[in-house]
């Protein structure tokens, strides 16, 4: 029972929240040392400031016999886990002591130091030390989808020393001691050691460590020890229960409720009093006061306390409790809607909108300040390398840039685009050219992707990892972002490639060229400088073994020929070569850098039991993958020829699969295949690289410094395989790299001069890509001897092996490394705009939505891309707050303040007046239009108490602000102190998990369900794929679920009021004595059933305007934002309509059965029948839009109403005492005067409502009623109206702008020149904007016009 | 081993994917419904388009106001005051409680004659009838005829549930405080022989309510006494149930005087139906013009609670009795629905030009 509450409640936190990261660990004070053992199922709280993890071995007998009945087989079972089942009853092998073997326990038994051992594809059950592997490096591949959705693997490692263990490990030897940190929630650390009995220490990290929720992949078995488990876990201690969430519209209400609250007691006590006092003039009566049955009678001020309690009773409908379960149910239906709006729906990701918030739906029709992420959110996230900086020289790579431009007319379609091979230029001109990928996706289903995408796929449904939520590409590897078309005058350069440059003998050729050789070290370090996984398609995520590695068995000489006769075919017939310029002497050097390999291979480590992996070398799989896949593809219907040849012309570039933790690195993974530098393998110890000219290299990695962002860069160390030197090669942002470059160099003064030029240059460079929106990344290497490394390296262990400030002593001993560095170059990577972003930022904007962009990234590629996606118009005014102190911060805050002030007068005053009139708003471009860009360190000392007002007094002349270089916690930092401060609706949308705080701090998050993974859409309330669905989602579902809830809401008080006070009335004319004239029953069910449904329905289907309106005319939303639907008058003129209402449906009937014979039920029949017309009449006219739906509801509900009360009044002979409700219907029917009354009181009672909407209509209408009239219009009737419309406040050029937009709306929108910087928007291309040279001037060196003039003639020859 | 599973499930898996590729989608059907799509009625309210409905309207209720207003005003109607509080009432002796048996005389003038059947109707006012514990004093099953409900009432009817350990039949406040003043029409004709008009005591309840819900108890034959065996009279009755009267069946539970005494008034000031006078032909009005007194067995106290009796003469018309109101009400909204007709003509006209919805619309 506790368990399935546990489940219930782990389950419902899941469902509302996602992972949050409360930074509160958990106290735990007494230190007492755990002995982890005992029964209990539930760990003990922990004891001291560590963790003692002692092998837990006993008690295995007893479960062993509970579960060894249910489980005989010892079979293992997985559970595939859906939403609803998602702390799955998978079972496990566990170690039985007695019998020497694992028996399968349920994850709830799992204890601290138990052992787990877990198969392939099997999830994590608690986070356990990875202490055997089967894989003979000791590594074991996870992934991490379910924790936090990035569907690449990630490697963990075995617990040195228990790595070169061949066999597993025997738990019953185990007798090490694990020390490790109190659980706490950070997934990205975990600090311990493991002592052995001879007290030896082994460091532990997040390396060995496996996470709860993860699945191990590629790997056949691993064991482990639990260190956490249950509610300790990391996964679930980033579990923390989420903000409860409630709109503001119900906020409203339910202020508004607690005013029905005191109507109501006004209404019982003027009940109890006005009792009193009648029943004090006829105390003696008893024929009034009728005594109790001992025959006292009670005083009139006892029976005025009673009655209060009566009336309350009787009255208590007033309070509308129906109304919250009628709230729920339109909410229910508005998001089924909103879900199932086609237009939300992405065909490439098959997904549509996610409604994971079922309560604030309504929220999002009031949204005013809307704080957006930039990478991923509006950007595609998918980085494409588009430009690279080497030795000074500049390589604009225009044919991979006309690539992209066709991909991006392109991308709508489809992304079947497929020329996966990579350095043949001809292929641009078939781009539709199927490729292995496409046939070999064939089968697999109608998903539009290249084979890599295709091939992750096949992978995931065949290993039934659909935990995904939806299928997704895999991470990282569509198409646009693999294929990277080289430049044609780096390939020149890289003709000049020859080993002999490595070869310490060649040291008397004079001269080497220093640019090549900082080529080849480019192209190398952005090979390995990474932590990509590499695996190929055919064997999903199996890591690629190298022979030489894996121990790969050459059985004859003949085999190696014949394997070396298909090489050199297919090397001689690659159309790369034939097209590139490379030498003659290309083969010939093929072969020579081949044969080291071999002679290698001979050597290499003895037969292992690999012989099955014997087709592991990589040439050998992709041929005969290849073969295979050409050969399905004749018998498919035999399909072009020419590609069988080009599928053979790059085989090992067709057949690996690179899984990045970002998408940074597999962008330059890709970019440097594409220069025949292709990353083939990684292992712990080594990187294999295929250099098209130096021919494989097998760089032995010694180190890897991971990226973190204080640092901002990356290192590995490794050996190089052609010098024998330790090289370090350093990637990160260009203002850490910068820093770190080696002042004086050691070789001499021309060298240190040239890297000074170098320098130079690439900083020029750099600021050029950034001014283009490209992300940079500036290369470095460092050659060290030996003994330094070795120096370095003892320091470095000592580092990893302390607790105690650990991370302190890595970041000092990385920095020890990353110094004195050599500048390579640097790699510019685009991130492209989504479709439609400018489109949408440009009506939200016109909606009154504030915009934010929210980045980490640097100030000038958040202003590019700020205004490519029309954040900033070019016109704007922008201001730039970058300053390094508070006070400067708070002086130019002043006076950015007093300049705004000065030149717009009075300006805001005109804006809001402007909103009232029934004229369109007239826009703001009048005089006033400024940006604010703020830099991540002024953010600090604006967000400060002191400068906090200033601050949101300055935003708030902003139509934009950008934040730069913004952490997780700033972002979600402004968010609060802008909804705190000026009380408004927030919205933050993002996609990552950076933005999982400020998406839980906004009153609405959204997440973009992109590349970065799940923890955005985890967090968010609603998940939609395209930040583009935005403004459909707002525009019109935002504004359609405010309005019709808060409509009826409204309806439901006045139902409520005017329905509960005709039983007031009646008070006053029955001695306050708490008689209701009406039956029991129908009191009851004309709330709950005669008019339940018709507001229901009103609440999901009501459409003021039509969604088409709401997209052309945005700023109709602002009714939305100024609550105008929903306004504290609004509910007090309900209820004032609401007791009018009452008024005449009592009254009329009194007067005209005044002093006749009616008796008391008879009298409510014609009250509760015209009370009847008279709500659902107001239903219809409050109502913009009745389809049959609203005509089946009322007249079902007038139906059930008079079906209910002619049967009840013919079965009820005498039930219900005392009201007795027989034959009293069927009496009225009978009698004209009924129908008479009825018909009077409705239109009496709605009369005034009704005038006033007449009136409203035509005297003063609301531009939400006047947008409705365009619904009536023909098509063309309605462009001219909306021109007018628009037109109408605005001037001329405004007016031009929309035209232009009306024409064509996903047309690009023609640049004004004014705007050097904006002309460069998405950075699509040099080409694109030669129509401007003097830009182009600035972005090119000379080298690349050149390329230019030659990519001019390009095309002609494709 | 873990390859061999990869490429297993890989083979397993990849073609029971592929034939239904285009089956399972996530994408929401297009439908008109689920698009919110639905055809549907969107008035705008307008002058210009309201304009009719305003007419309409008064051009329907004026006419009908004019009919029920004459009707109404045809019906005849005589009310006579006896409750005898002023002191020159005839019935102001009887105000006193020693008095009894009480009877008055009073005299009126009818100065038309009464066409058609005329109803006689008793009016009490300032009487809360409705008074919530008071309309709760009563047991249905017990006038239903139930015969345990005859011997052990409903609790609802305490404290006259039982007299003197015995039932009380009919229980109850409402049975208990039963109207019982007597009254008698007389016709001063042109003979001093005064003339008896002929009350007819059947046919004033709801034909539902005599035949079916108020019966009276089972058992033996004719002899109601025998039926209410076991129980009490009200106390305030001066007369057990079963000799209301004499007439079989009007006795008992089905007594209509009682039936209409049962079916408690709506309103403090009410009247109830007491007899019926019956047209005898259609060439003599039932109640010629003259002089008649009303004959009152005056038993009904209401003085001390501020109450009046009155006795009502009444003509009835299809709308039932005489009922200004609805008339009147009637041809006031036909007026205020057509006046407002004409100011939305009015401004219509005058907003069509200026407003840029009009030239939308029209």
């Amino acid at each position: 029972m506790t368990e399935a509450l546990q489940w219930f409640r782990y389950h419902w936190r899941r469902l509302i929240g996602g992972a949050t990261r409360d930074d509160d660990s958990r106290p735990y004070n007494y230190s007492s040392l755990l002995a982890c053992g005992g029964k209990s199922s539930q760990t003990p709280k922990l004891a001291g400031k560590h963790r003692i993890v002692v092998p837990h071995l006993q008690a295995f007998k007893d479960e062993y016999e509970k579960f060894s009945g249910a489980y005989v087989n010892n079979r293992i079972r997985t559970t595939k886990y859906t939403l609803l089942n998602f702390v799955p009853r998978n079972l496990f092998e566990q170690f039985h002591r007695k019998e020497k073997k694992y028996i399968d326990r349920c994850w709830k038994d799992v204890t601290v130091g138990d052992f787990i051992r877990l198969s392939c594809n099997e999830v994590i059950p608690a986070d356990m030390i990875l202490l055997f592997s089967t894989d003979p490096d000791g590594i074991c591949h996870i992934e991490t989808s379910g924790l936090d959705g990035e569907s690449n693997l990630k490697q963990r490692q075995v617990v040195r020393g228990y790595a070169e263990q061949d066999s597993e490990v025997d738990p019953e030897k185990f007798s090490s001691r694990i020390e490790c940190e109190s659980p706490n929630n950070d997934l990205s650390r975990f600090r311990g050691f493991l002592e052995h009995s001879n007290k030896e220490r082994v460091g532990l990290s997040k390396e060995n460590l496996l996470l709860r929720g993860c699945t191990i992949r590629n790997t056949e078995a691993v064991v482990g020890i639990v260190v956490y488990a249950g509610h300790e876990t990391k996964a679930m201690l980033n579990n923390s229960g989420p903000r409860y969430k409630r709109s503001q519209l119900e906020r409203r209400a339910n202020t508004d409720v607690l005013w029905c609250v005191l109507l109501l007691v006004i209404m019982c006590l003027t009940g109890a009093v006005g009792h009193g006092i009648w029943l004090s003039r006829y105390e003696k009566m008893h024929f009034f006061n009728i005594p109790e049955p001992d025959g006292h009678t009670i005083s009139p001020l006892l029976a005025g306390f009673y009655m209060f309690w009566t009336m309350i009773i009787l009255l208590q409908v007033l309070i509308p409790i129906s109304l919250y379960v009628s709230i729920e149910i339109v909410k229910l239906g508005q998001i089924y809607f909103i879900q199932s709006d086609v237009d939300f729906y992405n065909e490439k990701m098959d997904s549509t909108v996610q409604c994971r918030a079922l309560n604030i739906a309504e929220d999002l029709g009031q949204i005013q300040y809307l704080f957006s992420d930039k990478t991923g959110t509006l950007t595609e996230n998918k980085m494409v390398f588009r430009r690279c900086s080497v030795a000074g020289f500049d390589y604009c790579h225009e044919e991979n840039a006309k690539r992209l431009e066709s991909y991006q007319e392109a991308v709508s379609e489809d992304e079947d685009f497929t020329d996966t091979l990579s350095g043949s230029v001809s292929n641009m001109a078939k781009p539709r050219v199927p490729s292995c990928g496409t046939v070999h996706n064939g089968p697999l289903g109608n998903k539009p992707s290249n084979h890599l995408a295709g091939s992750s796929f096949n992978l995931r449904s065949g290993e039934g990892a659909s935990e995904v939520p939806h299928s997704r590409q895999a991470a990282f590897s569509s198409p646009i972002e693999t294929d990277v078309v080289p430049d044609t005058r780096l390939l020149d350069k890289f003709s000049q490639i020859t080993p002999r440059l490595f070869m310490p003998l060649d040291e008397t050729i004079q001269n080497p060229p220093l640019e090549t050789l900082y080529i080849v070290d480019f192209f190398i370090a952005l090979a390995i400088c990474n932590t990509v996984v590499v695996s190929a398609p055919n064997q999903p995520r199996q890591k690629i073994r190298h022979p030489s590695l894996g121990g790969m068995p050459i059985k004859s000489l003949e085999e190696i020929k014949n394997l070396f006769q298909r090489l050199s075919v297919r090397r001689s017939s690659s159309p790369s070569l034939t097209s590139g310029k490379e030498p003659s002497s290309g083969v010939p050097n093929a072969f020579v850098s081949r044969l080291p390999l071999f002679s290698r291979m001979k050597l290499a480590s003895p037969v292992e039991e690999e012989v099955s992996q014997m087709c592991e070398s990589p040439q050998c799989s992709s041929s005969s993958a290849c073969c295979t896949e050409t050969e399905k593809q004749h018998s498919d219907g035999g399909l072009l020829n020419g590609k069988v040849e080009s599928l053979s012309g790059q085989p090992l570039a067709c057949n690996l699969c690179y899984e990045a933790e970002s998408p940074d690195e597999a962008a330059l993974v890709y970019a440097a295949r594409a220069y025949q530098c292709t990353l083939q393998s990684r292992t712990p110890e080594q990187v294999m690289v295929d250099f098209a000219a130096l021919g494989p290299l097998t760089f032995q990695l010694l180190h890897i410094l991971p990226f973190d962002s204080v640092r901002k860069r990356m290192s590995v160390v490794v050996r190089h395989p052609l010098s024998n030197q330790v090289v370090v090669y350093t990637k990160g942002a260009d203002s850490v790299i910068m820093e770190l470059l080696s002042v004086a160099s050691p070789d001499g003064a021309s060298l240190e001069k040239q890297q000074m030029i170098i320098r130079e240059k690439t900083q020029k460079h750099l600021d050029d890509y950034a001014k283009h929106g490209l992300r940079t990344l500036c290369i470095a290497k460092k050659v060290m001897s030996d003994a330094e490394y070795a120096e370095w390296l003892r320091n470095h262990f000592l580092a990893e092996t302390s607790i105690d400030n650990r991370e302190e002593l890595l970041l000092e001993s990385a920095m020890r490394l990353e110094n004195k560095l050599t500048l390579l170059g640097a790699t510019g990577i685009e991130d492209r705009l989504q479709e439609g972003v400018p489109e949408s930022i440009e009506a939200l904007h016109k909606a009154g939505i504030k915009m934010w962009m929210l980045t980490g990234d640097k100030q000038e590629t958040a202003v590019n891309i700020a205004y490519a996606c029309k954040l900033l118009e070019p016109d704007d005014k922008l201001f730039i707050l970058s300053t390094q102190s508070k006070d400067a911060c708070g002086m130019l805050m002043s006076t950015i303040l007093k300049e705004l002030q000065k030149k717009t007068q009075a300006l805001p005053e005109q804006v809001s007046l402007n909103v009232d009139l029934p004229q369109p708003p007239v826009p703001q471009d009048s005089g006033l239009r400024a940006g604010l860009v703020i830099t991540g360190k002024t953010l600090e000392f604006a967000l400060q108490e002191s400068l906090q007002k200033q601050f949101l007094e300055l935003t708030s002349w902003c139509r934009a602000v950008v934040c730069c270089r913004a952490t997780p916690l700033q972002k979600s930092e402004v968010v609060k102190l802008v909804r705190s401060h000026l009380q408004v609706m927030t919205l933050a949308i993002g996609d990552g998990a950076n933005d999982v705080s400020m998406i839980q701090v906004a009153d609405i998050g959204i997440g973009v369900s992109g590349q970065e993974g799940m923890q955005a859409v985890m967090a968010s309330d609603f998940a939609i794929s395209q930040f583009k669905h935005l403004s459909k989602l707002l525009l019109v579902h935002g504004h359609w679920c405010y309005t019709r809830l808060s409509n009826m809401i409204l309806y439901f008080f006045y139902k409520n009021v005017a329905y509960v006070n005709l039983l007031f009335w009646y008070q006053f004319f029955c001695g306050f004595s708490g008689t209701s004239m009406t039956d029991y029953w129908v009191l009851i069910f004309f709330n709950l059933l005669f008019t339940s449904a018709p507001p229901v329905i009103y609440g999901v289907l009501e459409k003021d305007v039509s969604a088409e309106i709401l997209m052309e005319l945005p700023e109709l939303y602002k009714s939305g934002q100024k609550s105008e639907a929903y306004l504290a008058h609004t509910f007090w003129i309900t209820l004032l309509d609401a007791f009018y209402q009452s008024l005449v449906c009592f009254f009329v009937p009194y007067f005209i059965y005044q002093d006749s014979d009616i008796d008391i039920f008879a009298f409510g029949n014609p009250l509760n029948t015209a009370a009847l017309f008279i709500i659902l009449l107001h239903l219809v006219i409050e109502s913009k839009s009745l389809t049959w739906i609203h005509m089946l509801v009322i007249i079902g509900s007038i139906l059930s109403y008079f079906l209910f009360a002619i049967i009840f009044g013919a079965m009820c002979v005498t039930c219900n005492p005392p009201s007795n409700p027989y034959w009293i219907m069927q009496e009225h029917m009978l009698d004209p005067v009924f129908y008479l009354v009825c018909i009077l009181t409705t239109c009496i009672a709605l009369l005034p409502r009704f005038v006033y909407r007449v009136l409203q209509g035509s005297l003063f209408p609301s531009p939400i009623l006047r947008a409705k009239h365009f619904d009536r219009l023909t098509p063309e009737e309605r462009t001219e109206a909306l021109k007018k419309w628009r037109g109408a406040g605005k001037m001329n050029q405004v007016t031009s702008k929309n035209a232009n937009q009306s024409a064509g709306k996903s047309g690009r929108r023609p640049m004004p020149e004014s705007s050097a910087v904006f002309a460069m928007k998405s950075a699509t291309s040099c080409a694109f904007e030669q129509g401007n040279l003097s830009l182009c001037e600035t972005a090119l060196d000379q080298g690349c016009s050149e390329t230019k003039a030659f990519e001019m003639a390009g095309p002609s020859k494709g | 081993m873990a390859m061999n599973y990869n490429a297993k499930d890989e083979v397993d898996g990849g073609p029971p994917c592929a034939p239904g590729g285009t089956a399972k989608t996530r994408r929401p059907d297009n439908t008109a419904f689920k698009q919110q799509r639905l055809p549907a009625w969107q008035p705008i309210l307008t002058a210009g388009t309201v304009l009719p409905i305003f007419f309409i309207i008064g051009l329907i209720f004026i006419p009908i106001g004019i009919g029920i207003f004459v009707t109404s005003n045809n019906i005849r109607e005589i009310e006579i005051d006896y409750t005898g509080t002023e002191p020159s009432s005839p019935c102001n002796k009887c105000l006193s409680p020693d008095v009894t048996p009480c009877i008055c005389t009073i005299n009126f003038t009818l100065e038309k004659s009464f066409e058609g059947n005329v109803f006689m109707y008793y009016g009490l006012s300032n009487f809360y009838q409705n008074h919530r514990r008071y309309v709760k004093s009563r047991d249905d099953s017990q006038l239903n005829g139930d015969s345990s409900a005859l011997l052990n009432p409903s609790k609802e009817c305490e404290p006259y549930r039982r007299n003197e350990d015995k039932p009380i039949a009919p229980c109850g406040a409402i049975a208990n405080s039963m109207f019982n003043d007597t009254l008698e029409l007389f016709l001063i004709g042109n003979d001093s022989y005064p003339m008896p008009i002929a009350l007819k005591k059947k046919g004033i309840a709801w034909w539902t309510d005599k035949n079916v819900k108020f019966r009276n108890p089972p058992g033996g034959d004719n002899n109601l006494e025998e039926r209410f065996k076991g129980t009490t009279k009200p106390v305030n009755w001066l007369k057990p149930v079963y000799m209301l009267d004499s007439d079989q069946d009007n006795n008992g539970f089905i007594n209509e005087d009682f039936i209409v005494w049962m079916r408690t008034a709506a309103l403090p000031t009410f009247r109830k139906l007491y007899r019926l006078i019956e047209r005898k032909s259609d060439l003599h009005p039932t109640l010629p013009a003259g002089r008649y007194y009303l004959n009152i067995t005056y038993n009904y106290p209401v003085h001390y609670f501020d109450g009046r009796k009155r006795m009502i003469l009444s003509t009835i018309s299809w709308m039932g009795g005489k009922n200004p109101f609805l008339g009147i009400a009637y041809i006031a909204v036909g007026s205020i629905s057509f006046l407002l007709g004409v100011v939305l003509l009015v401004i219509n006209h005058k907003y069509r030009n200026s407003s840029n919805t009009a030239d939308i619309t029209i």
